[in-house]
């Protein structure tokens, strides 16, 4: 019998499962409880588009050490889905475990000898148990969880707090939850040796550390920004973004006296509508967002062009999801990037913010209003569906009460009253800002906005210089944002004494959540003497150190998560670096990335060019030998 | 959309209104559209109904789409704010604008092209959802501003230049707003200045989307023989049934209501709307009267014209979403931003 992992808080297990049964609560409850003990989690919900009946997959990593990128490693699988028990058993590595419900026939024939089998009649135990066919198929997910806390060594402490918050009020929930933890976790004890090899101990690594939603943090930093108009149209993987937001303006934006709503939010009847309102919204001088994926923002895109060009602030955060066209709605990709940046004809530019985890969802969302209207312009936040619906572990968010809005230039009545004249584009400040007015004021700060072309006054014009005058100081001012946009993250992992010292020659450069996998791959790549730099960028247009980094490497890797290397394209397009200094790394199946995979593309990418390989990193090291095939 | 400064030469001994203004105080740029087109008629009606109700031109809001229509909002209230967005999108960004401050004004100028073509959805839409404002269609059959192609509410048989004829039924925005909920319907004729002015302070008035439908000929593609938004055409074939004057809350109890054939109904502000000359058995208060009147007239080729169907009752969009009184734009940062001790309170949450 191969080896086991015997790891204490370091191994990886998969639930299979079938959409609409209600596996969700099991495996967040599990996912929490180990969060509870204070060890290091994370949770992918790999889920079909599709209401039930399609196979749906839960991974949770639990990594002493903080990893949280995806595992592609599984000690333990529970197959729930005999639809794919085939594919469920091909995935456990050897010498791990796969739970199955035994109830369900298991071809001998899938069995392998380096895996060992644990089979417990799930549905067989809740059908003696359970009267309500409904409860019948939702306690089996629950009974798979009471085994696991047997199997895992999970407290049952932790385990009944979290029934007790969940079903405190619902006493009749609360017993059959009990029940079916019971079935399980007495299953187990009796027919297995528990706990597994690996397993769970307590321990104090997460400090204060939340779980968290990238939506849900969105969505507070919308609320903490002051935002106060919101325009919508439901699409997957958004839609949490703007519940989030109304429970959250429910609780914190009601009049104390009047019991009346410091908020409007507004479901529109399309995307075009909504961005349509958060524009008219950013004219009236309300802080204002819209939230969607992909398919929303080609619909936006015209809106997008007339607040480019008629400077008007906006706030969009798109969470994309797999493309083309409707693509895969439930996978994640960062395939938005080109389109965003450049979103509507003509030549137009937007801000773009790229988080890559819940804390920065929220601190970029906050940032977002305050750059869109401090730059009069729309600014889009770019999260995906792997930050935006899996829960991550991160710090605490925390707020600084100093905090006020940049409002960016908007002229008061007195202000005005000191003017001879105003004009819309005209006495542009240095970041190429020009003072704005909201209406309903004053009679002396009166303009059209308009679309079509104007000139420092206001005015429409179709004179060339005219027009030339305003879109290049549009371009200025999509520059002068670079200072203002989150900085690079920058670091090295190459030894900084002896030998080793001086010039990498090659680095890792991402963006948004493929963070934690390629700063774990770094990690690994170091450990086997490849040691790269790192350098994840958090928006755009790029600040000066972009530049600066990628020309310092002889190859910088880009890793990003769309076939088309759009990261690279932007790169390319808006700095002066080399094209030879850019390689492409590309992922985009649709799944979160793992380490492992980042590891096998470079290593797979060095092999292939041997020859400058071995010259850019000096010699080429060892480990590497076995990838140069 | 080009416009040009008017000349600064004033006509002498105007005469002011509550505030002090002149007429002239309501005015825009000169207009650059045809001369003897429908839309200008219109503006002026703006003018006046603005005029006569003293209203603050700053507190106006101009909303517009593209097309000809969509030019309206330079040519009257220059003191006022003005939105001339994308196409058939007005909606959309008066409603948001409406959600950020409702405290002003919003009088939103379209066209058939730009409301009953590509912006059908957001205009039903915004009807649907009551947004406070003033919603003008300027109604001409068709395209004028790309050279004259069919509208959405084109007559059927009626013929471009080349020849070609239109086959599809033309869209009634009057009918539209009824059959979803319109709590405003009107329909006037750009040339009858004195239906028009009482209608639109109505409009302004109300308390949700009043829609005014307004026939305006356009002299250069659609002024022929055959068109029903000709003026000759209007002009023989305009129904006044429902003659409205508006009754402002200072004057309410001069007023002379009781008459008979007068029907009176109450707004928001408190000021009053009386209609007269309304035809045998027509409550402009009652959707299901209205409807088959108007298809009624229709069928005989008539196009009837006055405040059809009024309906203060319906809540408009603000009380719908129980939106504070104060306009959002004007509530402190501090009420809005719950602070680091909530944030800290509901980070427990995500323990």
């Amino acid at each position: 019998m191969p080896q086991a992992n015997t790891g204490v808080n370091d191994f990886a297990f998969k639930l299979a499962n079938v959409n609409g049964t209600g596996s969700a609560s099991a495996n967040g409850l599990l996912m929490q409880a180990i969060f509870r003990m204070g060890i290091p989690v994370s949770g992918k919900n790999l889920f079909p588009s599709n209401i039930q009946g399609l196979p749906t997959w839960y991974e949770i990593r639990v990594n002493k050490d903080g990893r949280t990128s995806r595992a592609l490693d599984y000690d333990l699988i529970v197959a729930m889905n005999a639809q794919t028990y085939a594919r469920d058993i091909k995935e456990v590595r050897t010498g791990g475990y796969l739970l199955f419900d035994s109830t369900w026939p298991l071809d001998r024939a899938l069995r392998r000898p380096d895996v060992t089998f644990l089979g417990v009649p799930f549905a067989q135990l809740c059908v003696e148990h359970f009267r309500e066919s409904r409860e019948r198929i939702l306690m089996k997910n629950i009974a798979y969880a009471g085994s696991l806390i047997a199997l895992l060594d999970i407290e049952w402490s932790v385990v009944e707090a979290l029934l007790q918050e969940t079903f405190g009020k619902k006493k009749a929930l609360l017993e059959s939850n009990h029940k079916a933890l019971k079935l399980g976790y007495d299953f187990a004890k009796q027919n297995f040796e528990c706990p597994l090899p690996f397993r769970l101990q307590r321990m104090d690594a997460n400090g204060d550390k939340i779980l968290i939603d990238g939506n849900t943090a969105t969505a507070l930093g919308a609320l903490y920004a002051g935002c106060t108009v919101a325009a919508w149209y439901p699409i997957t993987p958004a839609t949490s973004v703007m519940e989030s937001f109304k429970s959250l303006c429910e609780r914190y934006r009601k009049d104390p006296q009047t019991g009346k709503n410091n908020f409007a939010i507004l479901q529109a009847e399309d995307e075009l509508a909504a961005i349509g309102m958060v524009i008219g919204a950013g004219w009236a001088g309300a802080r204002a967002f819209t939230s969607t994926a992909g398919p929303g923002v080609s619909l936006m895109n015209e809106f997008l062009g007339l607040a480019y060009y008629a400077e008007i602030p906006a706030v969009l955060v798109d969470v994309q999801r797999v493309g083309p066209s409707t693509g895969m709605p439930t996978r994640t990709q960062q395939a938005d990037l080109l389109s965003c940046a450049y979103a509507s004809h003509g030549d137009t530019k937007h801000i773009l913010l790229f988080p890559a985890h819940p804390a920065e969802c929220f601190e970029f969302s906050v940032k977002s209003f305050d750059l869109a209207e401090k730059f009069q312009t729309p600014v889009i936040l770019l999260s995906d569906l792997d930050i935006g619906m899996n829960d991550w572990v991160v710090p605490r968010l925390t707020w600084n009460d100093d905090y006020r809005p940049d409002r960016g230039r908007v002229l008061s009545p007195e202000q005005l009253e000191k003017l001879a004249a105003f004009h819309r584009y005209s006495d542009e400040d240095e970041h190429f800002v020009t003072p704005r007015t909201l209406p309903g004021f004053s009679p002396k700060g009166a303009y059209l906005t308009r679309g079509s072309g104007h000139n420092r006054l206001g005015g429409y014009t179709e004179l060339p210089e005219e027009y030339q005058a305003v879109v290049d100081r549009l371009a200025q001012k999509h520059r002068a944002a670079a200072p203002f946009i989150p900085p690079a993250v920058i670091e090295s992992r190459r030894s900084t004494r002896g030998k080793g010292k001086g010039r990498t020659p090659f680095s890792l450069v991402t963006l948004g959540g493929c963070d934690a996998a390629v700063r774990e791959a770094l990690d690994l790549l170091s450990e086997m003497g490849v040691p790269g730099d790192y350098m994840r960028i958090r928006g755009f247009p790029f600040g000066a150190e972009v530049e600066t980094f990628l020309n310092a490497h002889d190859v910088n890797y880009i890793v990003e998560q769309n076939r088309d290397h759009q990261l690279k394209s932007l790169i390319a397009l808006e700095t002066n670096v080399p094209k030879e200094k850019l390689r492409s790394m590309l992922f985009y199946g649709g799944f979160p990335l793992s380490a492992g995979q980042v590891v096998e593309g470079l290593l797979s990418a060095l092999g292939k060019s041997e020859g400058e390989a071995a010259r850019g990193l000096g010699g080429m090291p060892e480990a590497l030998s076995g990838a140069e095939g | 959309m080009p416009s040009i400064a008017k000349p600064s030469a004033a006509p002498s001994g105007s005469q002011t209104n509550d505030l002090g203004l002149t007429v002239r105080d309501y005015e825009g740029a000169m207009s650059t559209l045809c001369a003897g087109c429908g839309h200008d008629s219109i503006t002026a009606a703006l003018i006046r109904a603005l005029w006569e109700l003293s209203i603050q031109p700053h507190r106006i809001a101009k909303m517009s789409g593209i097309g000809c229509s969509s030019k309206t909002p330079t040519y009257f209230a220059s003191g006022a704010h003005g939105f001339n967005s994308v196409h058939g999108r007005m909606p959309a960004v008066a409603t948001g604008a409406a959600a950020a401050n409702r405290g002003l004004y919003y009088i939103g100028i379209s066209g058939d092209g730009d409301s009953l073509s590509i912006g059908l959805g957001q205009m039903s839409h915004a009807i649907r959802r009551n947004v406070r404002m003033l919603y003008v269609i300027e109604n001409n059959g068709v395209y004028g501003l790309t050279k004259g192609q069919f509208s959405a509410s084109a007559d059927v048989g009626s013929k471009l230049k080349k020849g070609e004829e239109n086959r599809m039924a033309p869209i009634d925005p009057a009918f539209l707003g009824l059959s979803i909920g319109a709590t405003f319907v009107a329909r006037s004729f750009s040339g009858d200045k004195q239906q028009l002015v009482p209608i639109l302070k109505a409009a302004l008035k109300h308390r949700g989307l009043a829609l005014v439908d307004v026939i305006s000929p356009c002299v250069t593609f659609n002024d022929h023989e055959g068109s029903t938004k000709s003026y000759l055409y209007t002009r023989k074939h305009e129904r006044p049934v429902a003659q409205a004057d508006l009754v402002p809350p200072a004057e309410e109890i001069l007023a002379p209501i009781g008459a008979k054939g007068v029907t009176t109904i109450a707004m928001h502000d408190g000021s009053l709307v009386r209609f007269s000359a309304l035809p045998e058995g027509y409550d402009p208060g009652d959707r299901a009267k209205v409807l088959p009147y108007l298809q009624e007239q229709q069928a005989q080729g008539l196009i009837p014209t006055g405040l059809l169907y009024l309906d203060e009752s319906v809540p408009d969009m603000h009380e719908m979403n129980n939106t504070t009184d104060t306009p959002l734009i004007q509530v402190p940062f501090e009420s809005l931003c719950p602070g680091s001790g909530a944030l800290e309170e509901l980070m427990e949450g995500f323990r």
